[in-house]
């Protein structure tokens, strides 16, 4: 059971950052995304070609399988910037069927719908990561959750973060503010992609093998799903998201009546969520962060400010 | 010389001439009234400066350059800010934060380093201190136009009359030489526009230009010190607020003609 547990917050920290990850394009920038699935198996699939074919350094299979991820969101992002709202979903939807469908069938690189599997153990700080040492995955995983969240909380409070949020909120005022809006959303893309595919090498390392049907479209919705029903646009709301979403997925497990629900249990919960979710919180349970000014007067303390109640009302 | 000006700007979507063969011109340092009655093209004549829109041809010159065919982020560096007819705050972000956007391109590492990579360095190491030189500016622009108690507010829930003061604070952050005005007065009360036509001619003493689109003949002919009038895509009048008040072409477009 323990063993199970650990499984489980392993998964989570894992979602986590796809979540948080998705969390840029989506919830920041306004564009609705439904390919992170596409550039989780992007970087899953580059970090097990690497693992199995060379002899790179761990680290540096990471930061490739960030970069070339990040290639891919920059490539989607570029031809796909005119394009807004359903359009853009549905754009984004074609790249990750693309992308699994080329997985499948690119045998001579991705051994097709067998996927890659043989993946050797990594060594991280001179300790080899085993997977039936589950202790030291949750520690690696939940590390990487940390530095992005961090990173991500970083970026997202600067002008940059700014610049996206303005471009969420009015493209042509942004526009009219000085933005570049080419820029910027194909940046989003890209940093986006990037930690999609951090998440990818995390899930091929300690699962040592990857195959195609991981990848499919249910899991882009289900990361949605996380961000959605944690909190567009909220680093902390999203991670809280990833946990309740994949803590009620198990939960049948958790409690040890698995075999009395069926298997589409799942999706059929997640379906749940989301409309209630849509007719009840549609911020989200945590709503977006509304950033209280830091500026003192010259007289004394702030005066005036929110309460942050904005983020709660139903309007 | 003007500041701005524009040599015979067209543009027409498929048929329809928004603006034909326009030369306007903004004297530097001077308030300039855009007047027309609607559909004149006034709003079309703003895109097509502010690079909102392209012009089907001819040119607009700003500073001695030409500036045709630039994208309005471009534009807006330059030092040619505007607001919009129909407000375009954003929303969901506070007050402080939608001034802090108009700070986007004025502050940030870049200029300390020339060289690219020390300068992503240089600002993830100088974040915090650039973010606050940010809010300081854009607390400044807020209380140049009384905002300062709403700065923690989301811009959505501010009144009316207030969003539009918010819109002129966002532009005026990106310090501009120029600012355009689209229907400032829109939908304001008569105590409201009073205290707007103080903010323009404060505005205007700190040697900024401003051009303004409006229908409150009060405020354009107490305001204005040249105005130039559009009917139907063409200039048809073109002076000081007495000589419009005068002009006969300009009566009738808005009357209509004495049968």
């Amino acid at each position: 059971m323990i063993y199970f547990v650990l499984l489980l917050v392993i998964y989570i920290g894992i979602f986590a950052i796809l979540s948080l990850s998705l969390n840029i394009v989506t919830g920041y920038t306004g564009l609705l995304s439904l390919c992170q699935a596409a550039f989780y198996a992007i970087g899953a699939y580059t970090s097990a070609i690497m693992l199995t074919r060379t002899h790179v350094n761990f680290w540096w299979v990471l930061l490739l399988s960030g970069l070339v991820a990040a290639l891919a969101g920059v490539l989607i992002g570029l031809p796909t910037l005119r394009l807004k709202g359903d359009y853009l979903a549905i754009a984004t939807l074609g790249f990750g069927e693309i992308t699994r469908n080329v997985l499948l069938n690119w045998d001579s690189l991705t051994r097709g719908p067998l996927g890659i599997s043989g993946i050797p153990p990594v060594r991280v700080f001179g300790i080899v990561l085993d997977p039936l040492q589950k202790v030291h995955y949750v520690i690696f995983v939940w590390a990487f959750v940390l530095i992005t969240y961090f990173v991500l909380r970083r970026i997202m409070r600067s002008r940059v973060g700014r610049a996206l949020e303005a471009i969420r909120e009015d493209e042509v005022a942004a526009y009219a503010m000085g933005i570049n809006i080419t820029k910027f959303k194909v940046f989003a893309f890209g940093l986006s992609a990037f930690f999609g595919g951090i998440a990818g090498t995390l899930w091929t390392v300690y699962n040592q093998s990857v195959n195609p049907s991981t990848f499919d479209f249910l899991l882009s919705v289900m990361i949605l799903c996380m961000v959605v029903l944690g909190g567009m646009g909220n680093h902390l709301a999203v991670i809280l998201g990833a946990v309740l979403i994949e803590v009620a997925g198990e939960l049948p497990r958790l409690l040890g009546f698995s075999s009395l629900v069926p298997p589409q249990f799942k999706q059929i919960l997640f379906g749940l969520i989301l409309v209630v979710m849509m007719i009840y919180r549609p911020q989200g349970l945590l709503g977006r962060r509304v950033p209280k000014s830091k500026y003192v007067a010259a007289g004394g303390p702030s005066v005036g400010g929110t309460d942050g109640s904005h983020t709660g009302d139903l309007s | 010389m003007s500041l701005l000006s524009t040599e015979k700007l067209r543009r027409q979507f498929g048929g329809v001439v928004a603006v034909a063969d326009v030369d306007f011109a903004a004297e530097e340092g001077a308030i300039t009234g855009l007047i027309g009655p609607n559909g004149a093209g006034k709003t079309t004549l703003f895109n097509n400066v502010t690079g909102l829109d392209f012009p089907t041809s001819g040119r607009v010159n700003f500073q001695g350059r030409e500036i045709t065919g630039l994208p309005a982020n471009r534009i807006t560096r330059l030092g040619i800010a505007r607001t919009f007819q129909n407000i375009r705050l954003f929303k969901e972000m506070t007050v402080l934060q939608n001034v802090m956007v108009g700070r986007h391109f004025k502050q940030n590492a870049r200029g300390i380093m020339r060289n690219r990579t020390m300068q992503a360095a240089v600002s993830v190491l100088q974040l915090n201190r650039t973010e606050a030189g940010i809010t300081a500016e854009s607390m400044k622009w807020l209380e140049f136009l009384g905002l300062t108690e709403f700065r923690d507010d989301l811009a959505r829930n501010l009144p009316y009359g207030r969003q539009r003061e918010l819109e002129i604070a966002r532009a005026l952050a990106t310090e501009p030489k120029l600012l355009f005005l689209d229907e400032p007065a829109a939908g304001m009360n008569p105590a409201e526009t009073e205290e707007l036509m103080r903010i323009i001619r404060r505005i205007r003493d700190l040697g900024i230009t401003i051009v303004l689109i409006e229908h409150d003949m009060k405020l354009v002919m107490n305001i204005c010190e040249r105005i130039t009038v559009l009917n139907y895509g063409q200039k048809i009048a073109e002076g000081t607020p007495t000589e419009i008040q005068g002009n006969e072409k300009v009566i009738e477009a808005y009357l209509g003609k004495e049968e």
